[in-house]
């Protein structure tokens, strides 16, 4: 993004940087100038950086003592709680880290859903956005099912037979990916096998979506674009690091909070029961970052069309960009918008404790009716939306708003109130 | 930055450096379990020591059993053996030990079999001492199990190892 | 930043009250028992750990296995913190297969520190025709496997009562008030006087299911207290550090124009 050549200082360093311009890619992300009006709703990005790199480096280690097999893997697991040096600590960071993970993604996605981060130029971000978090939900998964306890096991004959609602071939996918007739020993070892590939296809893919970020350059809360780049950005160090580390600190205590204290509250008791093909566990719940999708999937009575819908719930997020006619990005410009936005956020909210209760009586209603307002929000609200909502007026730039300098005194009202969020 | 960096140290350049201090203690502290974690483990370490029935070995035998995932040599060495080893000048040795330091009971010798030079197990009675010779790179040790000849530096490691009773050994 | 703040704090709030509640589902009638490892800086009570294991040892331990758990655990830190001595006789009582000896054969000696538990049964299902068609669960991380987790231990031990009046139990099997489903086919372990502890303690029910749970809920998390220590010690220092780069946050931002 910086205009002007960079140059190293040292000859060295010009020799090297003239073969391979790493300098050059280190200057540019040092220097890399951001809105200086970001919330804090955007430090999530760094934070996402860190539970990425936590859940590799972590797993890297469980992966050295645990033994991928039906008969050992849930011994092998008591043996990292018990004997390895300072096993459990790894263990429950890295199982509290997923949901950590996710808690942080969902907060991601909503700020960009809110201020609209996903309208041109950035739809490219957006997409390889949903791509991470289609790959982080099958990596969550299959990591779930190593321990190889009751939930492990039941969730995984549950998931995989999504697959057979699948016309003619359904049996036979099923059967792939088993590798056999059942969930069983090979299922674990290829689960295993992608659970440690996955996370290095998301980081090439999160290399790729700070790379398209870093071309349009960052949306900011205002939702307009940077028109004097001197004036309107810091440069990202020391400026955003600083502030990104702040936060990243307060989610960490929350993050040791639960390691320490409630390592367990996140998981099923279940899991703590070893695999047993014969018995069924009374409730199978997904965890709770899965538990949205899983109540549209119970919501449609039909099978196949159950599976149709739970995929099309991620997949409508994907075409986003080009559902959403609105010219304005940010919720703050947008106030019908601005109202539907909670709407959404209590619906998948409402979904997500309907995934969790049993799929009968009210909870089946209350889930359907969520499912279809789900739906609604993104295939009818927001097309319609984007055409008739008449929005506020956009200021010039986003340091007048920041500064509360605005002219327009109805601009300068809507600045206040959005100064708090600062 | 470059003007606070020219003026004396205040306070406020103080919480830079305390943050960065205090940042490099934690980011040390929790890179230790990931390292500590490649070490023994306590169900590793527990199996620290194992006991040998030895009433069945005849002078002039030996056995090897596994201790720790090594080899270890019991060898009940007859009068002859005993004697060459005990006559040897310490000055022609490498690696200068007594034998009667080795071998408490002069009958029995117990040491790891590993070659000192890059691990590989010797084989017995080989060599030109016929005792102990390692074919990966040609050491020769004595009825000692001492480093006579060869590239390995010391002589064969003697464990910490004790008589339950006459018939058995406790190695560990 | 305010806003921002208590918007996050009261999600988490949410989801961590949300979670508690779906943990403890069916679990809102337990008896509840004031752990002493339970809070923040929970550790276990030592004497009740070692009467714990006595009454597993003297009660549970002809049904239930405790597979992933050795000797060794009993001396170890944070735990029943038996003398090594005294865990070295323990063990000493039990017999385990060993081999093959150098005649190929296989032998029985006295178990060592560095052995599992012995297990009741050779296999589940000698488990299962034993106990008429149930298999005694192994209790290894048993409190960790149940919703509720030490209360539920502790209130199905105290639950045996009789049925209420029209419901037909089948023989072998008991009404348990806080059991999932009020049947069980274990008949209540526990009794007055069914044990004579070796501290000298009365074996009141009340005081060797309390006992029980203890060491149980020490054998499915044998690193409870380290973990408490550290967890106290690495939120004071992210506290600390928090605060820290607060402030030099403020001292970096004070350089431009904008708030942070």
């Amino acid at each position: 993004m910086s205009e002007h050549e960079y140059i190293p200082k040292s000859k060295l360093g010009k020799w090297f940087n003239d073969r391979l311009p790493l300098l050059t890619l280190a200057n540019h992300l040092t220097d890399y100038p951001t809105p200086k009006n970001l919330n804090y709703w955007w430090t999530f990005g760094g934070i996402l950086t860190f539970c990425l790199i936590t859940q590799i480096i972590t797993g890297i280690i469980l992966g050295m003592h645990y033994i991928a097999h039906a008969d050992l893997a849930f011994e092998s697991v008591e043996h990292i709680m018990r004997d390895v040096n300072y096993g459990w600590l790894i263990r429950y960071v890295h199982a509290n880290g997923a949901s950590m993970f996710f808690l942080a993604v969902y907060i991601h996605i909503f700020r960009a859903l809110y201020y609209g981060s996903y309208k041109s130029p950035r739809e490219v971000i957006w997409i390889i956005g949903m791509l991470i978090y289609f790959l982080m939900m099958a990596t969550a998964f299959m990591g779930y099912v190593l321990p190889w306890g009751q939930m492990s096991f039941w969730g995984a004959t549950v998931i995989t037979n999504l697959f057979s609602a699948i016309p003619l071939v359904g049996e036979s996918i099923t059967n792939w990916l088993w590798g056999g007739y059942s969930v069983d020993n090979p299922t674990l070892t290829r689960f295993f096998s992608l659970h440690y590939l996955f996370p290095f296809l998301i980081l090439g893919l999160v290399v790729l979506h700070i790379w398209a970020l870093h071309v349009p350059g960052n949306n900011n809360p205002i939702g307009i674009d940077i028109k004097k780049p001197s004036k309107d950005t810091v440069p990202f160090h020391p400026y955003i690091v600083i502030k990104d580390l702040f936060a990243l600190l307060i989610f960490l205590l929350v993050f040791a909070f639960f390691v320490f204290f409630s390592p367990n509250i996140l998981g099923h008791a279940d899991n703590y029961i070893e695999a047993n093909p014969l018995v069924t566990p009374a409730h199978i719940v997904p965890e709770w970052y899965l538990l949205p999708f899983y109540a549209i999937l119970r919501s449609v009575p039909d099978k196949l069309l159950g599976v149709i819908a739970m995929f099309a719930a991620i997949f409508v997020l994907v075409i986003l960009p080009w559902l959403d006619t609105s010219k304005v990005r940010s919720a703050i410009f947008r106030p019908i918008y601005k109202q539907f936005y909670w709407f959404l956020v209590a619906d998948v909210l409402i979904l997500g404790y309907m995934g969790a209760m049993p799929a009968e009586g009210t909870y089946l209603l209350i889930a359907r009716v969520a499912t279809i307002y789900y739906f609604a929000h993104f295939l009818i609200i927001l097309p319609f939306l984007g055409m008739k909502e008449k929005t506020i007026e956009l200021p010039l730039n986003i340091t007048d708003p920041v500064l509360g300098g605005a002219a327009n005194p109805e601009m300068t009202k809507n600045n206040l109130k959005h100064r708090s969020d600062l | 930055m470059s003007d606070s960096d020219k003026k004396k140290p205040n306070r406020r350049d103080f919480i830079l450096t305390a943050t960065t201090a205090a940042g490099a203690v934690g980011i040390g502290a929790a890179v230790w379990p990931l390292v500590d974690q490649m070490n023994p483990d306590a169900s590793v370490k527990a199996l620290a020591s194992t006991e040998v029935d030895v009433s069945s070995i005849e002078p002039g035998q030996s056995i090897t059993v596994l201790w720790r995932g090594k080899p270890v040599f019991i060898k009940r060495r007859t009068q002859q053996e005993i004697d060459s080893a005990r006559s040897v000048d310490l000055k022609d040795l490498k690696h200068p030990e007594k034998d009667e330091d080795r071998a408490k009971d002069p009958e029995w010798l117990v040491m790891l079999g590993v070659c000192t030079h890059l691990g590989c197990v010797p084989l017995t009675d080989k060599g030109d001492y016929n005792a102990w010779f390692c074919p990966c790179h040609g050491s020769h040790y004595d009825t000692s199990g001492r480093i006579r000849k060869g590239p390995a530096p010391t002589n064969m490691e003697v464990p910490k190892y004790e008589f339950v009773n006459s018939n058995t050994i406790k190695i560990g | 930043m305010k806003n921002f703040f208590k918007i996050i704090f009261f999600s988490i709030l949410l989801i961590y009250s949300g979670s508690q509640k779906l943990y403890a589902e069916n679990s809102d009638e337990l008896l509840k028992v004031d752990w002493s490892f339970k809070s923040f800086f929970g550790k276990f009570d030592r004497a009740s750990l070692q009467r714990g294991y006595q009454v597993y040892n003297e009660v549970c331990a002809s049904c239930h296995s405790l597979k992933h758990l050795s000797y060794r655990n009993l001396a170890e830190k944070g735990g029943p913190e038996f003398t090594e001595a005294e865990a070295k006789a323990i063990a000493s009582n039990f017999e385990v297969t060993d081999g093959p000896n150098s005649d190929g054969e296989m032998f029985e000696r006295p178990a060592k520190l560095s052995d599992r538990f012995v297990m009741p049964y050779s296999n589940v299902q000698e488990a299962i025709v034993a106990n008429g068609g149930a298999y005694p669960p192994d209790m290894s991380v048993l409190v960790k496997a149940r919703m509720g987790g030490a209360d539920y231990i502790y209130s199905v031990l105290m639950g045996y009562e009789d049925p209420p009046a029209g419901m037909e139990l089948d023989d072998g099997v008991y009404y348990n008030k806080y059991m999932y489903g009020n049947k069980i086919k274990m008949a209540s372990p526990l009794s007055e006087d069914i044990i004579e502890y070796s501290d000298g303690t009365k074996a009141t029910m009340d005081q060797m299911a309390k006992d029980v749970t203890t060491f149980l809920q020490w054998a499915a998390e044998p690193h409870l207290e380290s973990r408490h220590k550290m967890g106290f010690r690495v939120i004071v220092y992210l506290i600390v550090l928090t605060i820290l780069v607060y402030f030099s946050m403020k001292k970096i931002w004070s350089r431009i124009e904008t708030k942070v």
